[in-house]
């Protein structure tokens, strides 16, 4: 018998019960909530007359609504300023203490986009199954978890049951292998991982990032490259556990500690695919190859080497890909063969659950620092994570190297990721965007946004168009 | 949930690939804390020539004539054709909400996101995959003929043409059952409660971290 995936194994894990239909019940350990697709759930629960399965395995903060900005957020939730985002912070509370979740409140320390704070608490941990109603909850999968989005009914259905009906998907490995070079980012090995793929590349599949480049990889890393998962189309990515992953969770403040540390150490050592293991896809790429990636359209997969060109449809033979791209160019105010290099910016956007870690802030301000944001650019939001990554930042003074680079240090949310917030671009700006969806009016209504890594953000952000930032930081320019 | 069996509707195109679900329903609409009244603002952006906001009274926003669902001939649709990948980007199931509520039962496409795709059948929405060039043939039946329409049977799991030909499509049979009788999957779950509880046993002596870790 061929050895068992990563994916296999905590699917055998968390098995309930198998159906002779092909569906299985799959136990959740971990449930992350927000504002915005809990409400419903919660009032599903009150209507059938329902409580929760298991208080203790859900986790809430409130993330997408939360103002950035200072002053607002320093009202707590009365001093939300819309009605709608504020009515919706509010429910959550209110859910939460009905039902006694336990909640990082808007301004509390633990607060923060929920991808965020699951693995800087150790709330999400290795082995676990994790789920949230949110696509992005692929992130958690870095640890060696199974973790994915889920819909508000089956938020509904896990708070009630602990368990989803699932049917199996299917296992694919993607290894990346070599070196990684000097200014190439885990963001552009899975934009370029996406590019390679397409967006719905990974539908139906749990996708396992491995090889050398990924091996080599921070956690920090490894969640930016799960998180985008969802991206090629796959609800699940996930790397195997190892001493990266143990060192970063060892001593998190959920994580197990002494005698149930090693017991949970020793149960977590055979979270790796077997040797043996048969993948029904496998795609291989060379971490030599990947360059600083720029995405020029309105889907993720249309991405681009900073140093390419914005492609020609009339190259493309597909039909419907031929008009994809012409929507595209035509949404994103661009032309057929123009340099990547001269799409100009005027807003830049550090942050969201793919990008607003610590180590995505240093990188961004080791661009930063000394330099200056172009005139051009109208504004260059820098919004942390966490309530942590941001005390953090301002611990090593990241915050007043953007300042005097004339970046704004803001509050931890979502923010202009999605504009749920008043962080939202303006109709036909373009925004170099740490994010992860470059979808038509995704920051805005009429929004053009340009997915990179927090490099080359900052490097978008002084220069006021893009450049390749290995060159940029190398000739020391300033604006 | 309500119950789907067999339903005729008109049909109408959404001829585009990776519709997203930010298109479906864009963020400023998913502040609601209800399950129903998204239907104003399915393809919002597409479909009106400002800027929604929650709350509005739609009816008296500039419409975008070239978008399909605003023309005559597709007033009262609910069968959707789309195109590949439908549904892709975030979990919100504020997408099929919106569909629902604007009045759509089912959508055919050559392939949907997962999660999209799932959220549907929680819904009483039916997502059927038709080989896509199956789908490229019913865009051009449905162009050339005004008042295009289809039955769908999901009883016998298939489309019916308006020249009486059927097309087969594939359901998980749990799924169907679901929907042919309108069950709330909780309720279903729940009759396994006592598996549930044995598993939670023995996973909290194998895994006692996994347990009231956080308070």
């Amino acid at each position: 018998m061929a050895g068992q995936t990563l994916y296999d194994k905590l699917w055998q894990d968390h098995l309930v019960k198998s159906r002779e239909d092909g569906t299985a019940l799959i136990y959740i350990d971990r449930h992350l909530i927000h504002e915005v697709t809990s409400p419903q759930a919660f009032e599903g629960l009150r209507l059938a007359g329902r409580g929760l399965w298991r208080k203790d395995s859900l986790v809430a903060t409130p993330d997408h609504n939360v103002p950035s900005e200072r002053a607002e957020r320093a009202g707590g939730v009365a001093g939300i300023r819309d009605e709608v985002s504020r009515i919706q912070v509010q429910t959550l509370d209110e859910n939460c203490n009905d039902f006694e979740v336990v909640q990082f409140g808007i301004n509390e320390p633990g607060q923060g986009i929920v991808h965020v704070i699951g693995p800087e608490t150790g709330a999400t941990l290795p082995g676990m199954t994790v789920v949230c109603g949110d696509s992005h909850t692929s992130t958690h999968g870095a640890l060696g978890a199974l973790a994915h989005g889920i819909g508000t009914s089956e938020v509904e259905h896990v708070m009630a049951t602990q368990c989803l009906i699932q049917k199996k998907m299917k296992n694919m490995l993607v290894r990346v292998d070599g070196e990684l070079g000097p200014g190439v980012t885990a963001k552009d090995v899975v934009l370029a991982i996406i590019g390679k793929i397409g967006t719905a590349g990974g539908t139906g599949y749990a996708i396992e990032f491995g090889g050398s480049a990924i091996r080599n990889m921070s956690m920090e890393g490894r969640m930016t490259i799960c998180n985008m998962a969802i991206e090629a189309g796959a609800r699940a990515g996930m790397v195997a556990v190892d001493q990266v992953t143990l060192d970063y969770v060892n001593g998190k403040p959920y994580a197990p500690k002494g005698e149930q540390w090693e017991r949970a150490v020793e149960n977590w050592s055979r979270l790796h695919s077997d040797a043996d293991a048969v993948f029904d896809a496998v795609v291989e790429l060379a971490a030599e190859e990947i360059e600083p990636q720029v995405s020029w359209g309105t889907s993720p997969e249309m991405v681009a080497s900073v140093n390419a060109r914005v492609p020609d449809p009339a190259a493309e033979a597909d039909q419907t890909r031929r008009t994809g791209i012409e929507r595209a160019l035509e949404y994103m105010g661009l032309s057929a063969g123009q340099a990547i290099g001269d799409i100009r910016l005027d807003r830049v956007f550090i942050g969201s659950c793919t990008n607003s870690r610590i180590e995505d802030l240093r990188a961004a301000a080791a661009v930063a620092k000394g330099r200056r944001k172009a005139d051009s650019v109208k504004q260059v939001l820098v919004v942390p994570g966490s309530q942590s990554v941001k005390a953090q930042a301002e611990q090593e003074g990241l915050h007043e190297i953007f300042t005097a680079a004339g970046f704004e240090w803001r509050e931890p949310s979502c923010s202009m990721c999605l504009a749920m917030n008043a962080d939202k671009l303006g109709a036909g700006e373009h925004c170099a965007s740490t994010s992860n969806r470059n979808f038509e009016g995704r920051q805005g209504y009429g929004g053009r946004t340009h997915l990179v890594s927090p490099a080359m953000a900052a490097a978008a952000a002084v220069a006021g168009h893009f450049v390749d930032v290995r060159e940029f930081v190398a000739a020391g320019e300033t604006a | 949930m309500k119950a789907f069996t067999q339903h005729q509707g008109l049909v109408a195109p959404m001829d585009r690939a990776n519709v997203d679900t930010d298109l479906i329903i864009p963020k400023q609409f998913l502040k609601s804390i209800k399950r129903t009244g998204f239907g104003p603002n399915l393809f919002d952006e597409l479909r009106y020539l400002d800027e929604g906001a929650p709350g509005q009274d739609c009816s008296q926003r500039p419409l975008n004539p070239d978008f399909p669902l605003n023309q005559e001939r597709y007033r009262g649709a609910s069968v959707l054709l789309a195109r590949k990948n439908f549904g892709c980007g975030s979990s919100r199931e504020h997408a099929p909400w919106a569909l629902d509520d604007y009045g759509f039962r089912a959508i055919i496409a050559p392939s949907f996101a997962d999660i999209f795709f799932n959220n549907c059948f929680k819904n009483g929405l039916l997502p059927i995959v038709l080989d896509e060039d199956t789908v490229a043939q019913l865009f051009e039946e449905m162009y050339a003929q005004e008042g295009y329409a289809l039955t769908i049977d999901l009883e016998q799991q298939q489309v019916v043409k308006p020249d009486g030909t059927t097309i087969p499509f594939e359901v998980d049979s749990f799924r169907k059952h679901c929907l042919l009788n309108g069950l709330d999957d909780i309720g279903l779950t729940l009759e396994d409660a006592d598996a549930i509880s044995a598993y939670e046993a023995k996973r909290r002596e194998q895994a006692p971290w996994l347990f009231d870790a956080v308070k």
